[in-house]
């Protein structure tokens, strides 16, 4: 099971990567026997090539491996503190520039949602800020999201629930990797073939069955189908 | 293969003297480039079309048709033609009558437009920007292929016994290209014709056209118009050149800081390395340009961008001696080099009336 963290804390060390690294391991360890690697995405590194992703219009390179990374996830985890009473400019410029890229590139991936403030008064930016924007991004968002306050580092409490969070994501990811995606089917192999030099990987490729990746350059629509739906009456 | 250039018609202030060109003076330099385009030995000139300021180049075929008039031998093209705001059957006469004036010395590139109002200002819905490049263009196709036109669609009022005149010359309707950056589905448009596939790489990496390109070479194919090698394909640039590479670097960056589209992005350097620019001596142009050919194949078209960010007229004529003295005569040969025999060219009137002739003498003899 591939996991992929990201996180948009700025400091260094970060509460925020802190907390990504507590939900990374509980999952590791609720996926059990089956084989789970880890990979962390911290969005600071990646702050001028997706500043220039809006200015150019397509990412630099690091920031397509990150892309490629979050697509390819078999379970996804994101964290981000908490600013103005939302999730950081950051954190939802990364998104922004990753669905201008492939606007499918979450479509049906398990999202654990998490979220770092310095007092529990913002607790609610998961299910006012996070969780609507993962449903726009056609994600599967998992049903406990983690809020940690600064208070909640010495308190009882947190562990659980990064425990609960950890074994839904988990869940979903088992569940969603076992099943295949309906893909249009391509009139030929013509379509298909291009693909084979494609650069995008499909989701499952550690073993799992395959989830293939919805990609625009796939399932194109034979043209003549185009045509026939503009027809008068058709 | 063909050598060309393309404008967008952008009116820029120049960011090293603070002075915008007016409207006249950006006109007039636009066909003074096209002018000169012919005379340093290159092939083709397209201009864009745009419905909004900074950009001049509303009336494609009034520029192109006063170019041609003084021209002999430039092919005279878009970049591109609004296929999915503009009247198919105006687009069919307009160019029509062009063909008859520059002597068959034209095609056209359709493309969709990246200007979100234009479609309402031209009473369209930019919702349906494909099926309105996939409908007007299916009826254009007719309008030049069938002397009476019976037809009925969705976003436009039916026609009855419609006759669009002048008819194309000889017979013989201009090339098309069809320009898409992102849309998978003009490659397969332009494949299911037969048609050419301009792909717009100027501001995209290498993996992105390649991409594209491989889609509609392999749909080319598929609908049986010869082999995906067979396809026929052009490709954008985006130089500028000193004979000393720092020289270029030094006098293109101030342009290129504060470019419209990519200004205030990421360097210089950043952007030569992801993208088609190349900034430098003629040779670095020479190898950047002959690097297409590894991932979008043995091609037909390469169009350059020379003319914009604020460029005065002096440099992009200073541009366009060096890109037809140093830089084409060399791509010339080197793209020779190992192409294939039965890679071909891009169709000219010349070579489409060619073939509509001996298809025509085959019908007859199938027929004695």
């Amino acid at each position: 099971m591939r996991i992929v963290v990201v996180s948009a804390g700025l400091s260094v060390p970060s509460s925020t990567r802190l907390l990504g690294d507590r939900l990374a391991s509980a999952a590791v360890a609720a996926a059990g026997a089956d084989p789970a690697d880890v990979r962390v995405i911290e969005l600071r590194d990646l702050a001028v090539e997706i500043a220039h992703t809006f200015t150019n219009g397509f990412p630099g390179p690091a920031l397509s491996d990150a892309f490629d990374a979050v697509g390819g996830a078999d379970a996804l985890i994101v964290v981000t503190p908490v600013f103005s009473a939302s999730y950081s400019g950051l954190f939802k410029s990364f998104f922004d520039a990753l669905s201008s890229t492939d606007t499918e590139a979450l479509t049906g991936t398990p999202v654990l949602i998490a979220a770092t403030g310095g007092s529990a008064r913002h607790s609610l930016v998961l299910d006012h800020a996070l969780r609507p924007l993962f449903s726009y991004l056609r994600a599967v968002v998992v049903p406990t999201g983690v809020y940690a306050a600064s208070e909640d580092w010495g308190a009882e409490g947190l562990d659980a629930r990064i425990g609960r969070a950890a074994g839904e994501l988990v869940a979903l990811a088992a569940g969603t990797s076992a099943r295949s995606l309906p893909r249009q089917a391509a009139p030929d192999g013509a379509v298909r073939a291009v693909n084979g030099s494609g650069a995008a990987p499909g989701r499952g490729a550690s073993g799992s069955a395959p989830l293939p990746r919805k990609d625009s350059f796939e399932n194109v629509t034979p043209f003549e189908e185009r045509l026939a739906a503009l027809r008068p009456g058709g | 293969m063909q050598f060309g250039i393309f404008s967008v018609g952008d009116v820029t202030p120049d960011p090293t003297t603070g002075r915008t060109p007016t409207e006249r003076e950006r006109i007039k330099a636009m066909v003074a480039i096209a002018l000169k385009a012919e005379e340093v030995g290159l092939d083709v000139f397209a201009t864009g079309e745009h419905h909004n300021p900074p950009f001049v180049p509303s009336s494609p075929t009034t520029m192109l048709g006063y170019i041609a008039a003084r021209t002999e031998r430039l092919q005279l093209s878009t970049s591109t033609t609004l296929i999915t705001t503009n009247d198919p059957v105006k687009i069919a006469e307009d160019y029509a009558m062009l063909q008859h004036l520059a002597d068959g010395r034209v095609d056209l590139m359709m493309g969709r437009g990246n200007t979100g109002p234009v479609y309402p200002w031209f009473g369209q819905d930019i919702r349906q920007g494909i099926n309105l490049a996939i409908e007007n263009y299916a009826l254009l196709h007719r309008l030049w292929r069938e002397d009476v036109v019976d037809w009925e669609g969705r976003f436009r009022s039916p026609l009855q016994g419609f006759t669009s005149t002048p008819r194309p010359l000889d017979g013989v309707p201009p090339f098309v290209w069809h320009g898409s950056i992102r849309s998978p589905e003009i490659a397969e448009q332009a494949a299911y014709y037969g048609d050419g596939f301009f792909h717009n790489n100027i501001f995209w990496p290498a993996d992105h056209t390649k991409r594209m390109v491989e889609l509609y070479r392999s749909r080319y194919a598929h609908y049986g118009h010869g082999t995906p090698e067979q396809a026929i394909v052009g490709l954008g640039g985006q130089v500028f050149m000193r004979k000393n590479s720092q020289d270029a670097v030094r006098e293109f960056r101030p342009y290129f800081d504060v470019a419209p589209v990519y200004g205030h992005g990421p360097s210089l350097e950043e952007f030569t390395a992801q993208t088609p620019l190349t900034v430098g001596s003629p040779q670095q142009v020479i190898e950047k340009t002959l690097s297409f050919r590894d991932y979008a194949g043995d091609y037909q078209r390469q169009l350059f961008l020379m003319d914009h960010a604020g460029l005065p007229l002096k440099t992009v004529l200073e541009q366009l001696d060096l890109l037809g003295e140093e830089v084409v005569p060399v791509l010339r040969k080197e793209f020779a080099k190992n192409r294939p025999a039965d890679v071909p060219e891009a169709p000219t009137h010349a070579s489409l009336l060619g073939a509509a002739r001996k298809n025509a003498a085959a019908q007859e003899g199938a027929r004695a």
